[in-house]
This record gives structure tokens, sequence and C-alpha cells, in this order.
């Protein structure tokens, strides 16, 4: 946790491709937030894909490659940490800088050596691939670089009453050893962000469970049943809304809600929205800078239900900690 | 100088590759060398007689023998040299079994080697000289360190072998984990009642001395010779006044102190005695969280006590004992599943540890025996056992076996069903390890006459269920043999936290001068061969302090350890390897790097009526390694029987040859 420093923390900014189409209030947000806490994003310049999910199910060094490219283009305009909003643009980007740093393979049974990892890239992109340059999410750079402390600090209108459950997604803190963010298994980056903006968090467990991802495409049935269990388990334990950090996690629980209650057979009107636009309401920005209108499910409701409950008197909440029972 | 050479067949194993005759014939021409011959197996009756037989006749001074490692058969062959009248040390082996017959198919090359061999063991033959042991006075007494069913067991056989005994624990009671447990595996027997009288009998040997709530400090000295400071920590109350009445334990104020004992799962006073058959059945105060202590304010113990024994003002003792051998049984400790974040890391109060549950179904535990979940005191109906955590786990760095979960864990899915009849238990298990006598039928039985359920998959998640039945816990799991996703919906979950060594262990072997792995436990000296010494001499390992183990496995390794202290001290006196460093004292320039470079502290400086500083070594400490005769600048220190000469003469026996080689 750092305190203000003289010159603002600066890094490479790489949007992503969502966040110029389906996410792209996720990009508004996470812009109109950073500049409100004094962090600096400059544009890669000319970025492309990072390769997604396709890229690396078909190949791995090509996968690399066009990550690389990426963050080769934040280290010519001299950064060597680029950050994204996209978990899964992340997990592309850090993949690639952890490979291109792995010596060269021997095989151990035939003594030869295969080209590294490196020097496939490099063939690929006709260029030398980026030497330090690494990626860090938005979050972890809200988290870790800004600090809970002073986004508590700087929290104008806080969210008090709203209740939020935490979702992060598989991808954001796992693999651990690749992604090497807090607790892989029980991350509490953003439970501690949404607290310090005044939001009340439900103890969510299903964190880190997977939404059915890419899966909407090609089996809607099991994209359907994993995000009706996230939505379900939302709604049990009281949340108003579930706060998402992932494009995909939010378009499956958000733009695909009428499917996901058709197979539920339920009706969640639960809103999804990015932890960015929570963070930017209680940072007091603008509405139109977040992209609040860009909700499938929208906000408003459960908004006002917090601002309802929080005009209650208190002891009206209900639920405290169970306490232990007494040994015989 | 007369040496013979005898090169051995070892039946197939070393002729089917090498060619012993050419390889004795080749040793005939070698110098000093006046006989030489091959035979099927050397260590065999006729083999030993005709070595002893040539000895005799042909007057030799030494003798070599081409065979098999000296790890195997070493000791046979000096044994065999002596009793033809020769010094032990005046015989020398090539080993052209293991390294050379084995590793190659090559009938050429091999013979060639095993010249080789043979012509440097001839070599170094010819610079030995006759070596002596030297005698020394022995304590008739050991050291047991740690008191847990390892500790008692040896202690109570070395005591009845006529030996002192001194027994450390570092809790206020010895018992160790057998004393927390409800019934033991696979007989279903209760553990207090087997292991109890052995603690009695522990408290009452006029043999055994006890310092409980006490730790080793230090140890110094040598096999035969060792002295032991141990400190006894105060526990504030005069031991030899307490009588165990109790009378403190019901008034003390102090009451939520975490109950070790109970593994927590109640809490207890600040003075305290852990267990009714606690021995010594004394109470002792914990400063930490006393409120004379923390705030100045009580006192009440002192008030009440009507022995007068409670003394605020006791301080540490630290006593030394002097002993001849040390056992080392300092037992386990328990793996902490707060680091694992799948099974709630510790925030469920409902999932608990299987030693928390084995306390909870304990008759003398604090739910007299009966099952209550944490959380709400409620029985469960639903029990889900989760086998391997922290246990054959790499990403936990816990890549080994704890060797005794799998049954524990049958144990207590049987005893579930015992006590409450209308319950269903589950086990989650990766594979199931019943080895010992009578296990495998114990397991079959979990599931065949208590209808336990193995699930055999991992679990993935534990999450508290919402909804009608919201105070329950979700198990997610694999089924891998249905090849299903599994969810149970569980009351109580009990992890089986494997093993780890005992805390302190790496800083116990440091004073104790014995090698551990990188999980702390101690390393024995040969892991088929000599499984309970260590290659400290007159150190000795039981229990689990060597590696997880259970308590048949436990208990027989310390009867082993007891073994092989009663027939160390039976000698009166013991004899010292000659095997050890020398230290030419007209070279020596006093610089100490000897010194500080022993590994065993086996080298003091001794400082001469000039003022100046001599190296000396202990003759009884040093283990011959031969750290210190490299290290030294002026080649003051020689190892004896390894000396420069004999190394050097070996270097060149083997040049030599190659030199001809090339040359022809």
């Amino acid at each position: 946790m750092s305190a203000p420093a003289a010159t603002p923390p600066t890094f490479a900014y790489y949007p992503g491709c969502s966040q110029t189409g389906t996410a792209a209030e996720y990009d508004r947000s996470s812009r109109a937030c950073c500049a409100a806490l004094g962090v600096r994003l400059v544009d890669v310049p000319d970025w492309t894909c990072c390769g997604s999910t396709p890229a690396h199910t078909v190949d791995h060094v090509l996968a690399g490659a066009l990550a690389a490219r990426n963050l080769l283009q934040a280290e010519l305009i001299g950064h060597d940490r680029v950050t994204t909003p996209c978990p899964s643009c992340l997990a592309a980007l850090r993949t690639a800088s952890h490979h291109l740093a792995e010596p060269e393979a021997e095989d151990s049974e035939t003594g030869l050596r295969a080209p590294s990892f490196r020097t496939e890239v490099e063939r690929l992109l006709d260029r030398p691939a980026p030497l330090r340059a690494d990626a860090v999410s938005v979050l972890q750079v809200l988290v870790e670089d800004v600090g809970v402390e002073a986004i508590a600090a700087a929290v104008k209108a806080p969210l008090a009453g709203l209740r939020v459950a935490p979702y992060y997604g598989c991808i954001m803190n796992r693999p651990p050893g690749l992604m090497a963010f807090d607790d892989p298994e029980n991350p509490t980056a953003l439970d501690r962000l949404l607290a310090a903006c005044g939001a009340t968090v439900v103890d969510y467990p299903f964190k880190t469970e997977c939404c059915g991802a890419a899966f909407g495409m090609p089996r809607l049935d099991i994209m359907q049943r994993l995000s009706a269990r996230l939505l379900g388990m939302a709604a049990d334990c009281g949340a108003d809304a579930i706060v998402v950090a992932c494009p995909l996690c939010q378009m499956n629980l958000d733009l695909r809600r009428s499917q996901v209650n058709a197979c539920a057979g339920k009706n969640h009107a639960m809103p999804v929205p990015y932890f960015t636009q929570l963070l930017g309401l209680a940072l007091g920005l603008p509405e139109d800078a977040l992209g609040l209108d860009k909700l499938v499910v929208p906000l408003a409701p459960a908004l006002e239900a917090a601002k309802a409950r929080a005009a209650e008197p208190k002891n009206a909440n209900g639920g405290g900690p169970k306490e232990n029972a007494p040994c015989a | 100088m007369r040496i013979g050479v005898m090169v051995c067949h070892c039946g197939n194993n070393i002729a089917a590759t090498v060619d012993c005759e050419a390889v004795a014939a080749a040793a005939r021409e070698f110098p000093d060398v006046v006989y030489a011959t091959d035979h099927m197996y050397a260590c065999s009756d006729p083999g030993q007689g005709t070595i002893e037989k040539t000895i005799r006749e042909l007057k030799l001074d030494g003798v070599v023998v081409a065979s098999c490692s000296p790890r195997m058969h070493e000791v046979t062959f000096r044994r065999a040299v002596e009793r033809a009248g020769l010094n032990r040390y005046m015989f020398e082996m090539a080993n052209i079994r293991e390294h050379v017959a084995w590793i190659s198919l090559d009938r050429k090359r091999n013979t060639e080697k095993a010249i080789d061999l043979v012509r440097m063991a001839v070599e170094k033959l010819r610079y030995d000289r006759p070596l002596t042991a030297k005698s020394f006075e022995v304590q008739k007494r050991v050291l047991i360190i740690g008191a847990g069913v390892a500790g008692i067991q040896a202690a109570l056989d070395c005591a009845e072998g006529g030996l002192d005994v001194v027994l450390v624990e570092r809790k206020q009671s010895i018992g160790g984990v057998m004393s927390k447990l409800d019934k033991t595996f696979p007989t279903v027997d209760c553990s207090v009642c087997v292991l109890g009288p052995k603690m009695v009998d522990v408290g009452q040997h006029p043999r055994i001395t006890l310092h409980a709530l006490s730790e080793v400090e230090e140890l110094s000295g040598y096999v035969g010779n060792f002295e032991v400071k141990i400190r006894k920590k105060t526990p504030f109350v005069d031991w030899t006044k307490c009588t165990g009445c109790g009378a403190c334990l019901e008034k003390c104020p102090s009451r939520k102190v975490r109950d070790g004992h109970n593994e927590g799962i109640c809490t207890t006073t600040a003075i305290n005695i852990p267990f009714p058959q606690a021995i010594p059945k004394r109470a002792a105060i914990d400063a930490t969280v006393c409120l004379r202590f923390t705030k100045g304010k009580c006192g009440v113990c002192q008030k009440i006590c009507p022995a007068d024994a409670v003394d605020y003002d006791l301080k540490d003792e630290v006593v030394t004992e002097k002993v001849g051998a040390v056992i080392a049984a300092t037992g386990l400790d328990l793996f902490d599943h707060t680091k694992c974040g799948e099974y709630g890391g510790g925030r469920y109060p409902d999932v608990i540890t299987s030693l928390q549950y084995e306390r909870m179904l304990s008759a003398s535990g604090p739910t007299a025996g009966h099952i209550k979940r944490p959380s709400d005191g409620r029985e469960p109906k639903t029990v889900v056992f989760i086998a391997c955590v922290g246990s054959r786990d790499r990403s936990v760095d816990r890549p080994y076996c704890s060797n005794f979960c799998c049954m524990y864990t049958a144990k207590q899915a049987i005893l579930t069903r015992d006590h409450i009849p209308d319950s269903r238990a589950y086990v989650f298990y990766m594979d199931i390890r019943a080895t010992g006598k009578g296990y495998e039928e114990f397991v079959r039985r979990a599931q065949e006459e208590y209808d336990v359920q193995y699930v055999r998959g991992r679990v993935a998640q534990i999450y508290p269920s919402t909804g009608p039945d919201g105070d329950q816990l979700v198990v997610r799991g694999a089924d891998t043999l249905l090849g299903a996703q599994v969810e149970i919906k569980a009351d109580l979950v009990v992890l089986a936290v494997g093993a780890e060594s005992a805390k302190g262990a790496g800083a116990l072997a440091e004073k104790l001068r014995i090698s551990y792995d990188a999980y702390g436990f101690f390393l024995e000296s040969h892991p088929k061969l000599r499984p309970v010494e260590t290659n400290t001499v007159g150190v000795f390992l039981a229990g689990a302090c060597q590696a997880p183990k259970d308590i048949p496995a436990s208990v027989a390794q310390a009867s082993a350890a007891a073994g092989k202290v009663l027939a160390l001290l039976s000698k009166d006196k013991l004899e010292s390897d000659p095997q050890i460093a020398q230290v030419q004292t007209i070279r020596c320039i006093g610089c100490g790097k000897c010194e500080r470079t022993c590994p065993f502290g086996a080298i003091r400086m001794r400082e001469l009526r000039d003022g100046s500083k001599r190296a000396e070594v202990v003759e009884t400490v040093c283990q011959g390694c031969g750290i210190c005769s490299v290290t030294c600048p002026v080649r003051a220190i020689q190892l004896a029987h390894f000396t420069d000469s004999q190394l050097l003469a070996e270097v060149n026996a083997l040049c030599r040859t190659w030199d001809e080689n090339t040359e022809s």
C-alpha cells in the first residue's frame, strides 16, 4: 500500500477487444476510476487482440506471439507494466511473459535443444520479443498500487446499505503460480475494495466458481446451469448485486439473463455491475462516465433498495455471526 | 612387505562380466604381492579359511580382497585377517561388484577396470599401518527426548534392562498424541486405557527420572559420555508440594484459555492439569494468559491451594545430566488445514480436524463422548471425512504419505456410525493404504458392516448451504469411479490432516548433531539396515520423529532403539574407531580452521606454554569424516588409514595405468 507518490503511478493500458464492444462500460469506468484515483494510463499504441481463447486452443506459440506483440508495443513506449481490466487478456499477457522468460529446453532423451519459446515467438514477430514487460489487472493496481485505505479516503458517496456478492471468476487468481495475486481459493481483494466503498460484502461462497465462460456458444445448457447456480447462491446470500471483474462473466450473468432464467425457471432480477462502476459511484463520478446505462439488468432498483435500507434504523440487518456453542 | 590378493567370483555376480582369473594373474605382477588367487565366494567359510591359511603359511603382512562393497563385508574380512594374527587395518577391499560387474556388460573393459581397482588397493595397503582402538568408560544412563508412546516404551524397556533413564517431555504431561486418541485401530480398544498403565509405570519406575515441561537446551560430549543441559520451565507451582487435587482449576477466574489437550474445541483455565490421567498429575500456570502475570491482579490459586504449592516467583531451572546414549522420540505435529482455502481455510466452525473429532469421540473429552457440532451443539447426521489433507499434495509442499490417516479415518467413520446409528458417513479418498496386520479387513468392515460410503475422489470445495437446510455444509467433489461430480450436504466435515515433523524438530536435530530431511523428519543411518541409528554414534531414533508412523510401528521402533541402547551400554568400556583425524603438532600453525569446520565439534585448540595454539582431536568425538584434513592449509591433520600418502598412492596407481594404456 503506497502513499500518494510525488509522480502519479503510470501504466501502459491495454483495453482488450471486449472493452471496445460488449464491455465498453468496463473500459470507460476503469479509465474514470483510475483518473479519479491518480493512476495515469497510457494506451498501448496500435494494440491488437491478445489471442484470447481461440488462439491458445490452436497454437501456443501463435497465442504467445499475439500477446507478446502487445507487451512489446508497451515496451517501445517505455513501459514495463501493462494493466488491463480483462482477466482473460491478463492471462494471455502473463502466460506470454512467463514463457518468454524460459530458457531453451533440452530433450532429456535425445539431448537435442529445442528452440526456446522466445526464439519461436521472435520468428513469428520478425523482431525481438519484449524483455521485461509484464501485465497486472486493473483490480490489482487499484488494490496494491493505490491501496484500499487511499480508496476509502477518496470515497465521496459511500454505497451504504448495498449488499454485494464479489465474484472474481475462475482466472483472476488462477493458476496461482502464473497470476500471483491474492488467495487462489478465497480471494479477498475485491471484498476489501468494495468494503472500502462502503458496501456490505456478503460471504459469497462461489467467488471463484465458473460461470460457463465461452461455453455460452457451443453448449448453452452448461453455461445456463452454471450461471444459474451463481445467481441462485447470490440471491440466497441476500445480495443486491453480483459485482464482477470479467467481461465474459458479466455477459453470461447479465446479457444472457433471460436464457439463464428460462433454464432455471427463476426470475432473477439481480444486477451485475463491474466493480469499477460501483467504485466510480462511490467516488462520486457521474453516471454517464461509468456507462451504467449499458447494463441489461438495471442497477437503479438495487441502489434504491440500498438507500432505503441505509435509511432504516440500525439493528434491522439481522443474521449476525452465529455464536459458537459452548462445550458440555 | 608381503601382500596376498583374493579375487572373488561372487558366484556369477562378478565372474559373469569380469575375468577373475585374469585379474588374479595381473595382481601377481604388482609390487609386494606374493600371492594372488580367485575364489567362488571369498566371504564363505572356505573362502575365509583360505585367507587365514595363506596369511599363516606365507607370512603375509596384508591382504586385499576384490569383491563386493566394503559396506557389505569389510567387517567380515577384517575379522578373518585378525583371526590369522594380523592387525585388522592391514586389509583393503576393491569393490569390483557394485563398481564394475553390475554396471557394465563389457567383459574386457570390466576386467581392465577391476585390475586397476586391485592395483589401487594394493598401493594403498603398502602404506597401511596397524591401528589400535582405544577404550573408554561409559555412562550407563540414557536420555530419551519426548514421552509419547515411543518415548514411554523406550524408557520402560531401557529401565527394565537396568539402565537409568532421563526422560524429557516438552509438555506438562507425558502421553503424546496417543493420550488424545479415543480408540485405536484396528482393534478399536480404548487408547488411554492401553497407554495409561504405561504412563503410570513411567511415573513410578525407580530408574526413570522424568523432566516434564522441559526441553533439551544443549547436548555435548560423545557416545558413552554425553552431557545434556535440560531447561525445566517453571510451572509456577512447586511440584514437590502439589497433590494434583484440582482445587485451583475450579477457582481460576481466567477460563477462556485455549485447551491444547482438547485441540482447542473447548476452553480451559490458566492454571491447569491437562487431563485426568496426566503424569505427573501436577498443576501448571500458563503465564501468557494468567491474570496475575498479564494484569498483575488475582492470586486466587495461591490463596486456595491447600498444599501451599503455588509460587509466582519460581524461575526456570537448568539441570545437567550425564548419559551414555540418546533416543530422540519427539513425535509429530499435524498439518495446518487453514492453508487449504478449498476446505474453508478455517472459516467454518463445522469443518474440524481429525484430532479435534477424536477428542469429541473420547469419553474423557469435553463433550463426554457425544458428537456435537461446534457451531450449534447439534448432533450431526451426515459426517463427511476428507482424506489426504496435507498429505500427497505437492501444492502445499507435502508430497509424502502420512501413513496412518486412511486407518484412523476408517476408525472414526466406524465410531460415527456406532455413536449415531441413524447417521451417514462418507469418506473422500485418493487411495486406501491399509498395509498393516488386520488393516485391510478393518477398512472392509467400515465399508461393508458399517455401510460407510467411500467416494474415490477429491473435494473441490466446501461452502455453507443456503435455504431450508441453511446450517449445513455442501461438500462438492468428484467421484472418479463414477466419473461424476458429487455434492453432499453434511452436518460436519472432518479433515484427515496429515503428519508434519514436530515443531522445533530441526533445531533439536542440530543440537543432537543428527541429520533431518526437508520436512524436518530425522534421518536414519540406513533406510533398511540401520533404521533406528543415526549418523551420530550413540543417538538413536524412535517413533514418528523419523517419519509418520502409527502406534504399532512407533512402539516397535522404540523397543528396537532401546535394544540398541542396551546392547551399546552393556559393555563397561567402548572401543573407539581408530580411523580418525590425527594432528601432527609440529606442523600445526594453530590457525583454527579445522576447529571451525568440524561438524562434530571434535577439534579443540590447546594452548601451549608459549601461548601459541595447536589443534587437538577429541578421539572419542571424531567421526573420521576427513573434512579437517582437506581444510588444513599445512597438511598437519591426517586421517588415519586415509592419509594423503595413501590417497596419492591410489591416484598414482590409477594414472600410471592410464599412461601405459595411452602410450601403447
